[in-house]
């Protein structure tokens, strides 16, 4: 199939300045017929060897986290490294990563829908699905942090037993209901969103297989005013629901830190500053996956790269959020004058994990400076690159916040080391592995863009757009069938 | 999946109505305030995406969702906060560090996470139920064509069921108003 691909003219048009009147979106082929069959592609033809590839190697660490999960339940939570006084380690590292990750989706999805950015159609299903993956590795981690995986229940206001009942005060419970109402919510939707779209599926599939597994999630979908008009209206609310949710989210997170008495982790910067690297990290994930999906998938047309270059600005501004969160930790050290602060800063910056600190530093506040070039944000080895630069610097952030703060504390007799096992260390590639292997099945078998979202946001879409529809119907009326 | 074009006459009872095709949004969106002003009640059109406008052009009242998803997300906090009052206080009443056991900001957390969760809830189910969905049965399914409606075509239907129905006069209106194709769809 001959794949439109994008004329040098278009190209410029598209990231021409919006003063002089906003490019389309989309380049290529631009009818509402190109954009279902270029979406529908990956999911109608027969997957390539790189997919079966890549999901077979995602399986591979997926297996290995089953393994090491298997062994923690037998054995418990000392094959870690965690000990004490450091008895988060790896595990919370690995979940405030992951929670921070999934929010670049929900911001995609909701945020900038209220908003009304029309970019965000191009790539909002995808950063969905890698919330909710992202979500899904992230629960995982204080699943089997707990040791005792089969008292889990414990933890949710359940009647049992002994007659009690969780201590609604305390914020590692109103994490429990954040993040788990997040992922559902997240879930809703996604699959909401997804609907029309399984419909289009359906109508498109070639067995009765595909026509009746789709046909189920598809609902009946038929495409009616009566239904979009509902619909519409659920999606908008949905928007406006998830967007105060996502901010609370990491911000209940960053309260299991805040809320304790820790020096480095009592301070009152850490929400704001928790959602900007939350949202920092997750675009820098949605980068790296789209950077890859659109060039395998031949999307190009669909997520151009004023798409990218939108996505560069965006971390540009929540890293430079960051980096002042980051300054301001310094500041209120110095300036507070609380001698446990400023030694838990200046351990940070020269301790034993300094070097977790300046990675972190180099990542997270130097690499994304090169976005203030235009050149830089239109090149995408660069876009990539830095991308993944981030990615290892957020959860270099994360490290150095669980572990620098808890291996120091106020007496001296409590100061104790950390280095991970080899089980930390599968169980964050395992992690992956998860993510990955959702991911594949995802773009395997479901649509990657929101067809019915990117055809209303084209500019002919509208039913009165120019005088076109007009000679239309013109020329229309009193034709017969 | 039998098609039915307008020569073969289909007996009154076995017609669920007629499916009329448009070739693009201005085209349904014109010819949808014609069938509107025609005073047709049991009619609906069906597009790839939701056209801006339309269902004001159908003449549709405006959706109750938002109504289920607000009274049901009031509901979810209220709920929450309640539960967490029952717990702490009735049933099971302990001092932690020395707060009143009714500490009502240290719950405000989960009664607002447990509102958003209910009024979610609602709003994805109150679609399901304002729609009619799940609905995996429909006559409009039958005609081959209709299912590019998911792709990239317009369609206006009008079920036989409808006070004003004629078959030659409703499919006469519907060419009138720009269809570029109709056809008959069995019930």
């Amino acid at each position: 199939m001959a794949t439109p691909r994008v004329s040098a003219v278009e190209h410029e048009a598209n990231l021409s300045d919006p003063l002089s009147g906003r490019a389309p979106l989309l380049l290529g082929d631009r009818s509402l017929h190109g954009i279902t069959k270029a979406v529908c592609r990956p999911v109608e033809c027969v997957p390539s060897r790189a997919w079966t590839l890549f999901f077979v190697v995602s399986v591979a660490m997926m297996g290995l986290y089953v393994l090491t999960t298997a062994y923690l339940f037998y054995e418990g939570i000392g094959i870690w490294g965690v000990n004490n006084p450091v008895n988060w380690g790896w595990a919370i590292s690995n979940f405030v990563f992951w929670v921070g990750i999934s929010h670049a989706g929900t911001l995609i999805s909701a945020v900038l829908y209220l908003f009304r950015q029309k970019w965000r159609t191009s790539i909002n299903r995808f950063a969905e699905a890698m919330t909710i993956f992202a979500v899904v590795c992230a629960l995982s981690y204080p699943t089997i942090h707990v040791g005792r995986v089969w008292l889990l229940h414990w933890v949710f206001p359940i009647p049992n037993q002994m007659g009690t009942w969780p201590n609604f005060r305390s914020p590692l419970l109103w994490d429990v209901f954040a993040v788990t109402i997040y992922g559902l919510v997240s879930f809703i939707f996604w699959y909401l969103g997804m609907i029309p779209d399984l419909a289009t599926l359906r109508d498109r599939a070639k067995t009765r297989a595909r026509k009746i597994t789709y046909g189920i999630f598809a609902l009946g979908w038929r495409g009616s005013t009566r239904h979009w008009k509902h619909y519409e209206r659920a999606y908008l609310l949905l928007a406006a629901l998830a967007t105060p949710l996502v901010l609370s989210v990491h911000s209940i997170v960053s309260f299991d830190f805040a809320i304790s008495q820790l020096p480095g982790w009592h301070t009152t910067i850490f929400p704001p500053y928790f959602v900007a690297g939350a949202v920092f990290s997750g675009f820098a994930m949605v980068l790296t996956l789209m950077v890859i999906a659109r060039w395998a998938f031949k999307f190009e047309h669909i997520v151009t790269i004023r798409h990218l270059e939108n996505m560069a600005k965006v971390i540009l501004l929540t890293g430079m959020i960051i980096a002042y969160a980051y300054g301001m930790e310094l500041f209120i050290a110095w300036y507070g004058q609380n001698p446990y602060e400023s030694f838990s800063c200046a351990n940070r910056a020269f301790g034993p994990y300094a070097w977790a600190y300046w990675i972190m530093i180099v990542c997270n506040v130097i690499a994304p400076q090169i976005f203030w070039f235009k050149r830089a944000r239109q090149n995408v080895v660069v876009l990539f690159v830095v991308s993944i630069l981030i990615n290892i610097g957020m959860w270099f952030e994360r490290f150095v916040i669980t572990v620098t703060s808890l291996h120091r504390d106020f007496l001296p007799s409590s100061w104790g080391d950390y280095s991970p096992t080899f089980f930390d260390v599968a169980a964050l590639v395992g992690s992956f592995g998860l993510f990955f292997t959702l991911f594949a099945l995802f773009i395997r078998y479901l649509p990657m863009v929101a067809m019915s979202e990117v055809k209303a946001g084209l500019p002919e879409a509208k039913p009165h757009h120019g005088a076109e529809g007009g000679s239309r119907e013109a020329s229309a009326t009193g034709e017969g069938a | 999946m039998a098609e039915y074009s307008t020569n073969e006459q289909l007996p009154d009872e076995k017609l669920w109505g007629v499916l009329a095709e448009f070739s693009g949004p201005g085209d349904i969106f014109r010819a949808c305030e014609r069938v509107r002003d025609a005073g047709y009640t049991r009619w609906d059109s069906y597009t790839p995406y939701p056209v801006r406008n339309l269902d004001k052009a159908m003449g549709l009242s405006a959706s109750k969702v938002p109504w289920v998803v607000f009274f049901l997300g009031i509901l979810g906090a209220v709920g929450g906060m309640t539960l967490q009052w029952w717990a702490s206080v009735v049933e099971y009443p302990i001092v932690y560090g020395a707060k009143p056991f009714f500490s009502w900001q240290a719950f405000v957390p989960v009664t607002f996470e447990l509102g958003v969760l209910c009024a979610s809830l609602a709003a994805f189910f109150g679609l399901l139920h304002f729609a009619r969905l799940p609905q995996h049965y429909h006559p409009l399914f039958t005609s081959e064509r209709f299912q590019g409606v998911t792709d990239d075509k317009f369609f206006i239907a009008i079920e036989a069921a409808d006070g004003k129905f004629n078959l030659q006069e409703t499919v006469d209106l519907l060419r009138s108003v720009g269809a570029t194709q109709v056809e008959e769809v069995a019930g």
